[in-house]
């Protein structure tokens, strides 16, 4: 076998076992790696509780991990989402994945859970458990130096510990498995870290053809000034994208009241680099590079981070948002729950969040102590509670990202069918929609859009299954990754062969949802984006969605994604895609 | 709102790559939609059930295309090689086949963007736009057309023309209009406002594509003003840029300029090192064809690396050839073109484009783009009868 080992991690925490199983080869054609073997082995027990010792936590790399394809370090982390009760998934990068395949694995399945806290030790084929009990409360700062000597890494923080359903698992320090809680799962099962270290290498199929698609892909990236140009994430970080935001007058601000932030000028990357001075970091198998990290050791935000930290909560203060960033590294949680809820506080109780507040806040929630144990539950069952659901930004309980949806219509119609929530990765239309890749579509319009999030949210199932990092398809395509593909695992495969895996996996995640009883009512966006205009200006007029265009294009979806008009997977379409289905 | 299919079909026409009545196009959203009956349609609609696009364009292209795509697509078995860099980047090479039915369509349509089937047309899609399938038909015309020109002098050069390959070149020579008179008056500069930039750049960009020193969405334009460079959008059309001009401080203090064209980098080196203000990238066919003609090449160390790895210093008459590949990166284009136009304000790109550079307005560089594509067509011409 080719590009994969063969062998998948089995532990059992309760009885601290292991086992090696290989899975037929039929199933890794049928569902290539990462996120889509992850689906495949979550699907029967999907319906468990998040927290029910049954429930797996899955770890998956994909055929190019760990080979010279480019940007193949990364990972998918999956389980049951305890903040949304979806299916929860993150796409990883850090070193943990290429690890994890040169110790001969595809993937790790947890489940059960250890009657004390543990920590697993994993070494090519060898897995030792250790009591962590002495590690318990310890913020990742306190030893992750001690782990880094283990190898690459998974840990949870005191936020897992506390219960906070945003709690993620950190890796290598600063590479997070977000959105979801699935560090909230991780630590439900007793856990505290998992380290991992491998010595062999993976085989692939023919090299020569792979170094030929890995330069087709690395010219497009060069070509594409999104990635490389001087202006590109490679340079900036993903923080390049906050002036763009900005000016196109979809910036979140003050919990989405408004779409555009005064002070963004103080606060946009170039700010960042005059005062911290970063260098590039990044995933291994990657050359874009985007982790920008200060020059005194300050990982600095993403642009979601950036932006929920400061034109969410209307703060100026960029010393502020690296802080806020750090202690959600430090205690695992995601920030982008964590900035919302915090937006969606402060608009509740009519604060306006100081400095210190927004710090000592994220502490509180981290540690579950006072008010911040109500948020740390996530900014809808903090609203419900307080009786005014609606000024939760989220959609399926996960909190909305940086990109409003009055500024682009395929981003509001993608937040709203997301499998996981207000997500802006699956169908990631901010390429088309503002950053004009492959090609620029008008971004406040619902015409076409459905089929162009349904193609996307298909093509990025795919990306996370090989797997790659969705930064470089603002480049390259699937067209040069069914290359690399081919090359690294000998299996002959188009990009539209691909693309029709990806369709059963994404299908396969619908499918979950609605085993748990997810419907139309689910896809669907947070009131205010009906009613409420954003902020016009620059002769760009950001009037509210109009609902009518929305459902017509969310009926759309369906149709088009082979979905009834609930929703609802059908059973033609299920076994057209060589799925089970018990209803 | 007009539809995407229409306002391609038009710009198809008005650019001369397709007759009217030819083009077929569809879009697809919940049901597919087309821009003509067609007996076409029957062959074309059952590609959409096999693959995840949502848009289509077949159409026989227009002469001289179509005798030089037919020629390439006979001479093969079923791809056509590309030898520009630019089109070679996002289309790598043209399948062919040689039957116009659905399922030898959809087989290739699975690996590239594009199929050419001789003696009926091409055939291109796209997963997010219309626009693609566009973008794509031209890129496969542009690129034919070097090509085919390109190896003809190659070939001519070597001695190496058959009777037949003459008899093709007299019929495609036939097609080709003679180089027009350009009588183009811009605005005067150096430009006092914003306001004013954005003007310029917007009329400048027109007669670049109306002059057909570009296709589709190739090509970039830009001017310096005070410490902001403001240059076209990637991806926009040069004829229609009045929505899509980027401003990038001198100092990146923005990444507004995120969106702006790959070859910021170049335009940028070139106005911080320089007193030029405005800039001017065209893919005029012959100064292409022509930076890819070298007497030496067969038995270079570095053949088949021509575009990256030319020792050489050429030149076509006094304006240099420099290599290079678009965007960023050691051997991209904004390490070697800034140098060759800082100092003869004009450089063609090998298998790629030219970059020209004026002081005050878009006029001189204009003009240089034209003088340049004029005296390479002359060239080839001269080179054709020498040998």
């Amino acid at each position: 076998m080719f590009g994969w080992t063969g062998k998948v991690l089995r532990i059992d925490l309760s009885s601290r076992r292991y086992y090696a199983e290989s899975p037929d080869s039929e199933i890794y054609q049928k569902y290539i790696g990462g996120k889509g073997l992850a689906g495949f082995y979550l699907k029967d027990f999907v319906a468990r509780e998040w927290d029910h010792p049954e429930m797996p936590l899955i770890f998956f790399t994909g055929p190019l991990v760990a080979t010279p394809a480019p940007t193949s370090g990364r990972m998918t982390v999956m389980s049951r989402s305890p903040l949304t009760g979806t299916i929860g998934d993150a796409s990883v990068g850090g070193r943990f994945g290429s690890e994890l395949k040169k110790a001969g694995w595809d993937g790790i399945i947890l489940t059960g859970k250890s009657d004390a806290l543990t920590g697993i030790q994993i070494t090519d084929d060898r897995v030792a458990f250790s009591d962590a009990i002495d590690l318990k409360g310890y913020p990742l700062s306190r030893f992750n130096k001690q782990l880094k000597k283990k190898g690459a890494f998974a840990a949870v923080g005191p936020a897992a510990e506390s219960r906070v359903k945003f709690a993620n698992i950190m890796f290598d320090g600063h590479y997070a498995a977000g959105r979801n809680g699935l560090g909230l799962v991780f630590s439900a099962k007793n856990l505290k870290y998992i380290t991992i270290m491998g010595t062999g290498t993976p085989a692939i199929f023919n090299r020569d053809a792979l170094k030929k698609s890995r330069e087709d892909i690395l010219r497009l990236a060069a070509a594409s000034p999104v990635l490389m140009g001087e202006l590109g994430i490679t340079h900036f970080g993903t923080a390049a994208i906050y002036d763009l935001t900005g000016s196109r007058r979809m910036m979140p601000t003050e919990n989405f009241k408004h779409t555009y932030f005064e002070a963004a000028k103080r606060c946009n990357a170039h700010a960042y680099h005059l005062r911290y001075h970063p260098k590039k970091s990044g995933c291994t198998g990657c050359h874009i590079l985007c982790k920008k990290i200060g020059r005194n050791g300050d990982v600095l935000p993403e642009f979601e981070t950036m932006n929920h930290f400061s034109a969410l909560l209307n703060n100026d203060d960029i010393s502020t948002v690296v802080e806020a960033n750090q202690i959600c590294n430090d205690m695992g949680m995601d920030t982008i729950s964590a900035g919302a809820t915090l937006a969606c506080y402060a608009e509740l109780t009519g604060k306006n969040l100081s400095t210190k507040h927004i710090v000592s806040l994220l502490m509180d929630m981290a540690l579950a102590r006072g008010i911040g144990k109500a948020l740390g539950q996530g900014s809808f069952e903090y609203a419900t509670a307080y009786g005014t659901p609606e000024a939760s930004m989220t959609v399926k309980k996960l909190e909305l990202p940086a990109y409003d949806p009055r500024g682009a219509y395929g981003m509001a119609l993608g937040y709203a069918v997301s499998t996981r929530g207000g997500c802006h990765l699956r169908a990631y239309p901010i390429g088309n929609e503002v950053l004009r890749k492959p090609v620029p579509t008008d971004r406040f319009t619902f015409s076409g859009k459905a089929r162009i999030v349904k193609i996307a949210e298909d093509v990025n199932a795919v990306v996370d299954s090989l797997t790659a990092c969705k930064f470089i398809f603002f480049g390259a395509t699937l067209e040069e990754y069914s290359k690399a593909y081919a090359a690294v695992t000998g299996i002959e495969s188009s990009g539209q062969d691909l693309l029709k895996i990806g369709e059963r996996i994404y299908y396969n995640e619908r499918i979950m949802n609605s085993r748990n009883g997810f419907t139309k009512e689910d896809d669907d966006l947070p009131k205010r984006f009906f009613d409420e205009s954003g902020s016009s200006g620059n002769q760009i007029n950001i009037p509210p969605i109009i609902r009518k265009d929305f459902l017509q294009a969310r009926e759309n979806y369906y149709t088009i994604r082979g979905l009834d008009q609930n929703g609802a997977p059908t059973p033609q379409k299920t076994e057209e895609l060589g799925l089970s289905w018990n209803g | 709102m007009e539809r995407l299919i229409y306002r391609y079909e038009k710009k198809m026409i008005e650019q001369k790559l397709v007759l009217p009545g030819d083009p077929v196009l569809a879009e697809l959203d919940t049901e597919i939609v087309w821009n003509r009956q067609h007996p076409s349609i029957p062959v074309l609609e059952p590609i959409f059930s096999k693959l995840n696009i949502n848009s289509l364009l077949f159409s026989p292209p227009a002469e001289p295309y179509r005798s030089i795509i037919d020629h390439l697509a006979e001479c093969t078995s079923d791809v056509i090689t590309l030898k520009d860099n630019e089109t070679r980047t996002f289309l790598h090479d043209i399948p062919v086949i040689h039957t116009f039915s659905p399922g030898p369509i959809i087989n290739r349509l699975k690996q590239r963007k594009c199929v050419v089937i001789p003696g009926h047309g091409i055939v291109t899609c796209g997963t997010v736009s219309p626009e693609q399938t566009y973008v794509n038909f031209s890129s496969v015309l542009f690129s034919c057309f070097v090509k085919y020109f390109a190896d003809y002098l190659t070939d001519a050069i070597l001695g190496n023309l058959s009777r037949e390959q003459r008899d093709t070149f007299d019929r495609v020579n036939s097609y080709l209009k003679p180089f027009p008179e350009v009588d183009v008056h811009l605005k005067k500069g150096p430009f006092s406002s914003e306001d004013a930039v954005y003007g310029a750049i917007s009329e400048a960009g027109k007669p670049i594509v109306n002059y057909g020193f570009v296709d589709s969405v190739m090509g970039n334009i830009s001017y310096r003003y005070q410490n902001t460079l403001y240059i076209s959008q990637t991806g926009s059309f040069l004829d229609e840029l009045e929505s899509c001009i980027d401003p990038c401080p001198i100092d990146n203090s923005s990444c507004t300029g995120i969106t702006a064209s790959s070859e910021l980098p170049t335009h940028l080196e070139i106005v911080r090192n320089s007193a030029y203000s405005a800039i001017v990238h065209g893919h005029p066919k012959f100064a292409v064809i022509m930076s890819m003609i070298c007497e030496k090449e067969q038995n270079c160390a570095f053949n088949g690396m021509c575009h990256v790895k030319c020792p050489e210093s050429r030149y076509v008459r006094n304006i240099p050839i420099v290599t290079g590949e678009s965007g960023t990166g050691p051997r991209a284009i904004c390490n070697t073109v800034p140098p060759a136009v800082i100092d003869h304000q004009a450089a063609i790109v090998y298998g790629h484009g030219v970059f020209t550079a004026g002081e005050d307005d878009f006029n001189d560089p204009f003009y240089r783009l034209c003088s340049i594509e004029k005296m390479c067509r002359e060239e080839y011409f001269s080179g054709i009868s020498h040998s």
